[in-house]
């Protein structure tokens, strides 16, 4: 019985890829990442996760129309929006508790795990960190978003040699990626919080500043901007709604709001660092450094503009 | 000498501080080109090199495509010097080719494989064929675009000058410069140019 649901399920979910990739734009991180299907079908069977293929499915078909809001649409999103919070249908919080187990992990040359890591509101203080981040630390004179943080408190309190953890920055199949779990479980940790952008620090301020100015920027081949596809509203890439950041309010806050978010489309999860690597490419540039204060600064801009907005992570995405 | 100084200053803040009135204090851009040079330490010198500024992306950048009359002039004179037109006069390749020209979005990505198919990736930004579902809203739609030109010779040209260089007829537009920045062959413009205007394109069907 089960045997023969799951090869529905799977039939069910083979087409709705196809779907999706007839969806993305040409060349987009549908292709590249080869996400294993099957295997997620099956994991998900297992964990009886039915309302998962519903809610799948209706998001293959709704997010062409997420942007335009009718009122099919829009319920289809409210929804959509239960089956993320439930940790049953949405993959992601497979990653969250890989995180919790990797944040009390003792490991290291010291040998101590990341529970005295502080995040901004103090030694292991977890709930609301990341609706504050990236903000200014005093102890490295730095303002850094999530991964910087935690690459650093890797380094300064486990004495962690990070080669590997920055090699397995991005999951693939058969190859977990530490960051992407730990990031799950601290963003997590601020779900129901509000996007507080941090400017009260010079440094602050300053790196938003040059954040808008990247944001901006026009170069490559193609003279793309990040500006050229998010800075006006009701646009859209094939059928892909853009969202405007250009303008603070609702699109920047429900986008910042829902990352990291697992990417049906590549089965894993993905953090901030990996969808701006993934507009880069769209854009014509170069791959940006890993964690670098260039991506932080597009992050202080984007949740600048985000400010308020709530978060519910790991949200789900095509 | 000194005066001449004194009104170039002026005229430079002047049209700064105009296209930048209704927006928040701009970064100072050597900071932001720093921030740029750090953020792709890492990649291979030839890709770090795409991304420096031209004259004309410098201006766009910063004036958030918003340029003075004056210097939408100059970037169009610019751009337009850079326009080469067919050498054996024949705008229009084969509308089918045209279609692969259209629709292929891979190229100049650094996710590409090496020599692989390069395309101009237009629906991603335009309606073209009506029955093609899947196009994009960041420039006009180009339905029937050459049936509702009448096929006509200097429409022909001036599509071909738009192709080859959008900015010679639109500072600081969001189209790319496929031919200018030599990411479209010759022949690739001239089939994606049958595909506009070819009467037996589905373009204008
Ligand atoms: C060539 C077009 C293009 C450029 C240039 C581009 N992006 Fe994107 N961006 C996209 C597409 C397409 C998506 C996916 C939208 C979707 O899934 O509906 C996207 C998604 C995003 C998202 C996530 C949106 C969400 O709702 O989850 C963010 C944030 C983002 N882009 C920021 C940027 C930044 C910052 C830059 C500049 C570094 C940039 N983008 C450049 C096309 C682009
Ligand atoms: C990144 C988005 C983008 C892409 C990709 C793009 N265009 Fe455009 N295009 C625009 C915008 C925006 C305009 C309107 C502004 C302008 O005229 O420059 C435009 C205008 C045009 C026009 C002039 C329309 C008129 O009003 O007469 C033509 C013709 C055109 N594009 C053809 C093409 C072709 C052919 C391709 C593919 C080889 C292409 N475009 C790719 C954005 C794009």
């Amino acid at each position: 019985m089960i045997a023969h649901v799951e090869h529905i399920l799977i039939y069910i979910f083979l087409n709705v890829k196809s779907l999706l990739q007839n969806f993305a734009e040409n060349g987009m991180a549908v292709e590249e990442a080869g996400g294993d299907m099957i295997e997620l079908t099956k994991k998900m069977c297992r964990r009886g996760g039915f309302a998962a293929f519903a809610a799948l499915i209706s998001l293959a078909i709704g997010s062409t129309a997420s942007h335009a809001q009718t009122p099919d649409a829009e319920k289809e999103i409210e929804r959509y929006r239960e089956m993320i919070s439930d940790p049953m249908s949405n993959p992601g919080f497979l990653a969250v508790d890989r995180g919790q187990v990797l944040w009390s992990e003792k490991r290291g040359a010291k040998n101590v795990s990341l529970e005295t890591c502080d995040l901004g509101l103090g030694a292991g203080k977890l709930e609301g960190a990341y609706a504050k981040m990236p903000r200014y630390f005093a102890d490295s004179d730095k303002v850094m978003e999530i991964e910087q943080r935690l690459l650093w408190c890797m380094e300064k309190i486990q004495g962690l040699d990070t080669k590997d953890v920055i090699a397995r920055r991005f999951s693939a199949p058969g190859r977990d990626s530490d960051m992407e779990d730990l990031v799950a479980f601290i963003a997590n940790k601020s779900t129901g919080f509000k996007i507080e952008p941090q400017t009260s620090h010079p440094k602050e301020a300053e790196l938003t500043a040059i954040g808008e100015g990247m944001f901006y920027r026009r170069a490559g081949v193609m003279d793309f901007a990040c500006a050229t596809c998010h800075g006006e509203p009701g646009k859209r890439i094939r059928l892909q709604g853009l969202p405007d950041f250009s303008k603070p309010g609702k699109q920047a806050q429900e986008t910042m709001g829902s990352w990291p978010t697992y990417r049906v489309s590549q089965s894993a999860l993905r953090t901030m660092q990996h969808r701006l690597w993934d507009c880069f490419r769209q854009q014509r540039w170069p791959a940006p450094d890993y964690a670098s204060d260039g991506i932080t600064a597009l992050v202080m801009f984007l949740n600048k503009q985000a400010a308020g907005g709530e978060i519910t992570v790991p949200s789900i995405k095509r | 000498m000194k005066r001449i100084f004194f009104l170039t200053a002026c005229a430079t803040i002047l049209s700064a501080s105009g296209a930048f009135a209704q927006t928040a204090p701009p970064a100072d851009s050597a900071k932001v080109e720093a921030m740029i040079k750090a953020t792709f330490s890492k990649a291979p010198p030839e890709w770090q090199a795409r991304i420096e500024l031209d004259e004309t992306q410098r201006l766009c950048t910063d004036r958030r495509n918003q340029v003075s009359a004056a210097e939408a002039d100059a970037i169009q004179k610019r751009e337009t010097a850079s326009v080469v037109f067919p050498a054996d006069g024949n705008f229009l390749g084969d509308w089918k080719k045209g279609y692969l020209v259209a629709n292929v979005g891979t190229g100049g990505q650094f996710s590409d494989v090496p020599n692989g198919p390069v395309g101009g990736n237009c629906f991603a930004c335009h309606q073209l064929d009506p029955k093609e579902l899947s196009y994009g809203t960041i420039g006009p739609s180009l339905t029937a675009y050459g049936k509702d030109r009448k096929y006509d010779p200097q429409a022909m040209k001036d599509a071909w000058a738009k192709i080859y260089n959008s900015q010679s007829a639109f500072a600081c537009s969001n189209m790319p410069r496929f031919g200018a920045k030599k990411f479209l062959t010759e022949a690739q413009i001239k089939d994606v140019m049958a595909y506009l205007f070819d009467k037996e394109s589905p373009v204008n069907k």
